[in-house]
């Protein structure tokens, strides 16, 4: 059990550092705003998704309509449906802890679910302590930012490349442990040919729509292979 | 009142997108949903490294020179290496170098 969560603790460390660092971010920002520790806490307990959180400190600050609100959510936050697929039968086995999982799913927690889990762990309480550690993170780093960001000055500009470096090592780590790279190519080419067409702002959805449709040409096609 | 119900709202609507497939899919065993599931990882992890670097401009100010030299450092170290946080932690290092000494 200690070997478990010691296990995913150290998976998680990177997701720490990008959460806390981003979860800063958005606490200062939303304070900036004039909303304080407790809109911070509310949200990354209840909402827990990054990217719509920095939105919603928009919605909040222009007294958006709730329409306005439920539609932006649905459009940012569409991609989460995609990761879910992923998940049905990882989560199969998770019992109890099933509806935490779900509602935990972020981008960062679905990288580290998706990557090989170690030899020698309770399984399913590994997978519950990955999604747990880094929502305890987030929230950290939302309540800090809330309560000390104005203080408190610390260059923090370019510590969110964690993030991104995260991806790139999983990206690579898919790339070696497998003899096809055919699937990583196609999400590279994918979502290059529609951050061309639509731009940075709205590229995500276009090209998970194209991934699923260019899937199931492959599927019918009869090319499984990974 | 106003920014409860709104956050409200907007928790529920996030819940929904990610609980969508587990009530759709539930038990069924689709054969393409399963295949969707084992390749969909190895083509939105690249998605997610271009999100991350979606507002790089090639074009202008640095010319993404940043984000060349950190994302090479990476995948050289992690290469050698093999080490998750070594790989991270580095790449994060030069990173926050270049953006806030060499390039102000």
């Amino acid at each position: 059990m200690k070997k478990t969560i010691t296990k995913a603790f150290l998976t998680t460390i990177p997701v720490m550092m990008g959460y806390i660092v981003l979860g800063i971010a958005f606490g200062m920002l939303l304070e900036s705003k004039g909303f304080g520790v407790f809109y911070s806490f509310i949200m990354s307990v209840f909402i827990y998704a990054g990217s719509m959180q920095f939105v919603a400190i928009d919605l909040l600050a222009t007294s958006a309509s709730f329409l306005s609100g439920i539609m932006m959510t649905l459009l940012i936050n569409a991609r989460h449906i995609v990761y879910g697929l992923s998940m049905i039968q990882k989560f199969k086995k998770m019992g109890q802890l099933k509806p935490y999982m779900i509602f935990s799913l972020t981008d960062e927690t679905y990288s580290l679910l998706v990557s090989p889990i170690p030899e020698n762990v309770d399984e399913k309480k590994y997978m519950f302590f990955i999604s747990f550690f880094d929502q305890c993170y987030w929230i950290l780093g939302s309540v800090l930012g809330s309560l000390i960001g104005a203080v408190i000055q610390i260059n923090t500009t370019g510590m969110d490349f964690a993030m991104t470096a995260l991806f790139v090592v999983i990206v690579l780590e898919q790339f070696l442990s497998c003899e096809k790279h055919f699937y990583t190519y196609f999400g590279f080419g994918m979502s290059l040919i529609s951050l061309f067409l639509f731009g940075a702002n709205q590229f995500i959805i276009p090209s998970l729509l194209g991934m699923i449709f260019g899937l199931l040409l492959i599927y019918k096609g009869g090319y499984k292979n990974v | 009142m106003y920014e409860i119900i709104l956050i409200f709202l907007i928790a529920i609507v996030t819940l929904l997108t990610r609980a969508i497939p587990f009530l759709f899919f539930k038990d069924k065993t689709n054969q393409f949903i399963e295949f969707l599931g084992n390749v969909l990882p190895y083509t939105i992890m690249p998605m997610l490294v271009v999100y991350c670097l979606k507002s790089v401009d090639i074009l202008h100010g640095n010319h993404g020179l940043c984000e060349i030299i950190a994302v090479g450092s990476v995948i050289i170290l992690h290469l050698w290496k093999r080490n998750t946080l070594i790989s991270v932690f580095s790449g994060t290092l030069i990173y926050m170098l270049c953006v806030q000494v060499l390039f102000i």
